[in-house]
């Protein structure tokens, strides 16, 4: 029953895909029920609603696209490696997503609206601007582009990082009194950059004594 | 998303008031006040003189307005407080006026709402988060109340007090609230006489459901619903402006008076427009922001001040 030795399917990408655009699709399931009967998916305030939704599944996404690494070094697991991009593109579409029904739902599509936000509140100031830095990270997720930039490419992507605090902050700065959410993620960010720090403070120290040897 | 509760969900009132009804004989077996449990129907059987709608303005429908609440004693998320205020035992139910009154005291709601004539009063609620509601109301002006207690010559402002119970208040045990509990309010004293202002017992004919602030709760229509405190169970009167929850959080964003003005932009949220509750996806129902809410008749209160600085 393996008449196809030769390519081996690799089933962890589909089934991957299919657990991040899930939330995607259970929203799109709130939407039908909401045209059957207003209110019965998304409550008294549905523009609210779906955006938080979409922002707390970017958050999460940008949380776990932020776990690959480390979990692949943790579990010995390097290859675990391949399905980081995929994450950071959901997260990408999480974010962008939640910044469309922001600006649908909530802003009513005025850009005069938007931009007013943009200058007059710092939580949208810093939610624009994590979105804006993600753009370039989208863009430059190619094995081309990859390619192209060399060791710059490392040094781009290192803005995930910043870009894990802004959101952070976006969620602290719009929560109102109850700060569970934004304590939670902020510590997972912090555990998350910890390890990266760490480990090379050790590798730094590490050939700091072999070069002490060599002299 | 999939957790929202529905209308369906929500503890039958039926069911709650029953348990309510057990939970306050348990309860009252162990105080020192007596306690007559009010039925379930106590309301009804009063009656109440029924309200003016507001033109061209529908209400809320009650699945709504009874599922979409802020009350961080519950949870900080809307849906927590329909969730969770059933834990909330609401009789018996004591209230304490202090300070400058001639007659302080507590009291038993029962005997609070002996010989008050009920009225409705469809009223716009409109929250600091930029969304409102139509809601019909059943109280009796705060006035009516506070007058009884006798305030002296040097009452000046009205304090409010909520209960505080984290057994029962799930929100008060939370460990990353920043709320300093009670959750407090206040009102200049003639803003309190004002007849527009009122202490709400029911809702849509029926008794307040526990997550819109059952028993007793006040609703100042013109100004932002976080300073219409619920499940009140201190009332004082001072000669000092008194310290509120939210003012006490972020000075730079709640103010004392927080009037609905549309003139003055909050740092969260510009206070232009609002979300006329229920919003779907596809009507959002937005409209613009009334100044005092629409009820302009509250202006002499604030003739002379400035209200981008006294916001």
């Amino acid at each position: 029953m393996n008449p196809v030795r030769t390519r081996r399917v690799d089933w962890a990408r589909p089934a991957l895909f299919v657990a991040l655009a899930t939330p995607f699709a259970l929203l799109a399931h709130d939407f039908w029920l909401e045209l059957q009967s207003p209110g019965a998916a998304f409550g008294a305030d549905a523009g609210e609603a779906v955006t938080r939704y979409l922002g707390e599944w970017a958050i999460r996404m940008l949380m776990l696209t932020l776990a690959v690494s480390p979990a692949a070094r943790l579990f010995k697991r390097p290859r675990l490696v391949r399905y980081r991009r995929v994450c950071g593109l959901f997260a990408f579409a999480y974010a962008l997503t939640h910044f469309a029904a922001y600006l649908a739902l909530l802003a009513g599509l005025s850009l005069r609206g938007v931009l007013e936000d943009f200058i007059e509140r710092p939580y949208i100031t810093v939610g624009i601007a994590g979105l804006l830095c993600l753009v370039p990270l989208a863009v430059t997720s190619t094995r081309g582009w990859q390619r192209r930039l060399g060791s710059n490419w490392r040094r781009l992507h290192r803005l995930v990082y910043a870009i894990g605090a802004l959101a952070c902050v976006h969620l602290l700065w719009l929560s109102k009194g109850g700060y569970g959410e934004a304590a939670l993620y902020g510590a997972l960010l912090i555990v998350l950059l910890g390890e990266r720090v760490a480990r090379i403070a050790l590798r730094r120290r590490a050939a700091v004594g072999k070069a002490g040897k060599k002299g | 998303m999939a957790e929202r509760i529905r209308s369906y969900e929500i503890t039958p009132e039926s069911a709650w008031l029953s348990r309510r009804a057990v939970l306050g004989a348990g309860v009252a077996g162990l105080a020192a006040w007596p306690s007559h449990a009010l039925s379930q129907d106590w309301l009804g059987q009063r009656g109440f003189a029924p309200g003016a709608p507001i033109a061209d303005e529908a209400e809320t429908p009650f699945e709504y307005a009874s599922a979409y609440n802020n009350f961080y004693e519950f949870g900080s998320d809307k849906d927590d407080p329909a969730r969770h205020a059933h834990e909330m035992t609401v009789d018996p139910w004591t209230v304490e006026v202090s300070g400058e009154v001639a007659k302080p005291g507590k009291i038993g709601i029962e005997d609070l709402l002996g010989g008050i004539d009920l009225e409705e009063r469809i009223y716009r609620l409109r929250c600091v988060e930029a969304w409102s509601m139509v809601i019909p109301w059943i109280g009796f002006p705060v006035k009516k109340l506070i007058e009884r207690f006798e305030p002296t010559g040097a009452a000046k402002y009205v304090a409010f007090e909520t209960l505080v119970r984290p057994s029962e208040m799930r929100g008060q045990r939370s460990f990353f609230s920043s709320i300093d509990w009670p959750y407090v309010e206040g009102l200049r004293l003639d803003e309190a006489y004002h007849p527009l202002a009122i202490f709400a017992v029911g809702m849509y004919g029926k008794v307040l459901p526990n997550q819109n602030g059952a028993p007793l709760r006040l609703v100042v229509p013109w100004k932002y619903g976080f300073k219409s405190i619920k499940s009140i169970v201190g009332i004082r009167l001072t000669r000092r402006q008194p310290p509120t929850t939210w003012n006490l959080l972020q000075a730079r964003e709640y103010g004392f008076y927080a009037n609905v003005n549309p003139a003055v932009d909050h740092p969260r949220w510009s206070q232009k427009t609002e979300r006329r509750l229920p919003s779907s996806l596809f009507a959002p129902n937005r409209i613009d922001t009334k100044p005092f809410n629409g009820y302009e008749e509250v202006a002499p209160l604030y003739a002379g001040m400035d209200l981008r600085k006294h916001f």
